[in-house]
């Protein structure tokens, strides 16, 4: 679903962020990224969510390489991966309805659907009473969880989250994380940055760790 | 690759499903931009108010062009010729010539003033009663007045009838005393010429209003913008309620315009009827009108439209969600 061929990117300036990165992860399968703060973490999510392009090598998601989706097909693009922040990037101008309906609203859902569907999202993530409220007035640990509804309201096969309990205190660490493996569960293709080792070693899935950069020794972990 | 949820392409709702949804967004960013510039009264009304002074000022100088020649269209109607007889003519003679003159398809009427009549008209009117008594004889000659058929409106088609007039042996000259109207039709013309200068410029300086207004309102929506890019929201859908906000404020601009042209014109419309008045016309200042109040206000929509479509091509672009 995922995969990763000698993908370099290198920043204006010459910093190299990522060098001769190769990985692939199945449909379905929920992975760690775990590195330093400024290992290429995030740069590796932006080429996924193609807020940024390769400098060499390819990314190829769900069948499609990037390289070959022109300006225009980018917003197709984005509308198959959920991206998750470790700031929510929610609208606070807007109700927690409002934010959550927003990427039905860009692809052209209906009224009806709009609203069945982002009350589903709002359901699973167990926000439902809140629907009404504004992000300001919600908690750190909810305003992710709306994020997280926002990102899965319009059923994306592949879901990416920076940081996404960067935030958080332990105990509403391990609840995102969960919420996060309930989607996994049902089929969708989970990527999570963070730097949490405890965390991901509580969790006992793959991971990835990237130093500097590269891909380092051993790339892929874990228990499967 | 299994797609156990579905992706993109599940339970769409079908073209006519999305045709609805795609009308349903239209109408929603039309209302909503509305609700939008509502909420922030002082700011709009000051857009409004340069868009409405700017639209305003062109389409009173047409008004007013329109209205010059209203009236010099009336005067230009009523052209007529003096024919100046040789002296000592008969006045028989004179209304002989009236008859046949009469007879021609492009003359629409004739009228013979009799030295003695003329002599009696010009003592009324022009306050020299006592010099004239100290002349021994009448010096003005017979007047021969020939009003040309509506078809000949111009001096230049009048010149072959004014020829062969002049060449009746009993004519001493033929004068048409146009050439004041002349000088004003030429003055109108450039007045127009001027508008039409003058309506460029203010059009563009109110497509460039509303381009820098947008600016400003991409500017606060940045992240707005940003977050709509990262979930996917096309650049139509992000440049939408934009080119709305643009319709807006030229509509807006465009009923404030033809407001201030009301006002105007009340203001005016005492003194220009006093001015008829002594003139002894009934003339009265004509306003925009149906056609012209919807031309107003649907120029304005343009020009803001397309103010927003520059501004909106411009600094879309440059905000990219990192």
């Amino acid at each position: 679903m995922i995969q990763f061929d000698h993908v370099s990117k290198r920043y204006e300036g010459g910093f190299e962020a990522l060098s001769d990165v190769s990985f692939h992860v199945a449909a379905g399968e929920m992975i760690f990224l775990t590195g330093h703060s400024g290992a290429g973490k995030s740069t590796l999510m932006k080429l996924i969510a193609l807020l940024e392009r390769t400098s060499r090598g390819n990314v190829i998601i769900d069948g499609r390489n990037l390289a070959g989706i022109k300006r225009r097909g980018i917003p197709a693009h984005r509308r198959k991966v959920g991206v998750i922040f470790q700031d929510h990037k929610l609208l606070h101008d807007r109700t927690v309805f409002d934010n959550v309906a927003l990427p039905l609203i860009v692809a052209g859902v209906g009224h009806a659907e709009v609203r069945r569907r982002v009350r589903a999202a709002l359901d699973k993530v167990g926000l439902l009473d809140r629907e009404r409220a504004y992000p300001i007035t919600l908690s750190g640990g909810e305003q992710q969880r709306v994020g997280i509804a926002r990102a899965v309201v319009n059923k994306p096969p592949v879901l990416i989250a920076d940081e996404p309990t960067g935030n958080l205190d332990p105990a509403l660490s391990i609840e995102i994380m969960q919420l996060f493996g309930l989607f996994n569960q049902v089929g969708v293709t989970v990527l999570i940055a963070s730097h949490d080792h405890r965390l991901i070693g509580r969790l006992g899935k793959r991971y990835l760790t990237l130093d500097h950069g590269k891909l380092i020794d051993g790339a892929l972990h874990g228990t499967d | 690759m299994a797609r156990t949820r579905g992706g993109a392409k599940e339970s769409g709702p079908g073209i006519l499903g999305r045709l609805v949804a795609w009308a349903g967004h239209h109408g929603h960013s039309l209302l909503s931009t509305l609700g939008r510039l509502s909420r922030a009264p002082f700011a709009t009304s000051m857009t409004l108010g340069v868009i409405g002074i700017a639209l305003a000022l062109p389409a009173s100088l047409h008004l007013f062009v329109d209205n010059v020649r209203a009236v010099s269209g009336n005067w230009d109607s009523a052209m007529h010729l003096s024919v100046f007889m040789k002296p000592d003519t008969a006045v028989a003679d004179a209304q002989s010539l009236a008859g046949r003159l009469r007879a021609r398809p492009d003359v629409h009427e004739t009228r013979v003033i009799p030295p003695d009549q003329a002599l009696a008209e010009f003592r009324a009117q022009s306050g020299f009663g006592d010099a004239l008594d100290a002349l021994r004889e009448n010096p003005l000659p017979t007047v021969l007045v020939v009003v040309p058929g509506g078809s000949l409106t111009s001096p230049g088609q009048l010149q072959p009838l004014i020829d062969e007039i002049e060449r009746a042996p009993a004519v001493d000259f033929v004068q048409l005393d146009t050439q004041w109207l002349q000088r004003l039709f030429a003055l109108v013309a450039i007045a127009q010429r001027t508008i039409l200068v003058v309506a460029l410029l203010l059009g563009i300086a109110v497509a460039v209003t509303v381009g820098n207004t947008i600016r400003l309102d991409i500017q606060n929506r940045r992240q707005e913008i940003e977050v709509t890019k990262l979930i996917g929201g096309s650049d139509a859908f992000i440049r939408r309620p934009f080119l709305y906000t643009g319709f807006w404020y030229g509509v807006g601009g465009g009923l404030v315009a033809a407001v201030l042209l009301g006002i105007a014109r009340l203001a005016l419309e005492g003194p220009v009827a006093r001015l008829a008045g002594l003139y002894g016309s009934n003339f009265t200042l004509s306003g925009l009108g149906a056609g012209g109040f919807v031309g107003l206000v649907a120029v304005g929509a343009l020009l803001a439209w397309a103010g927003s479509w520059i501004a909106v091509g411009q600094h879309l672009d440059e905000i990219e969600p990192t």
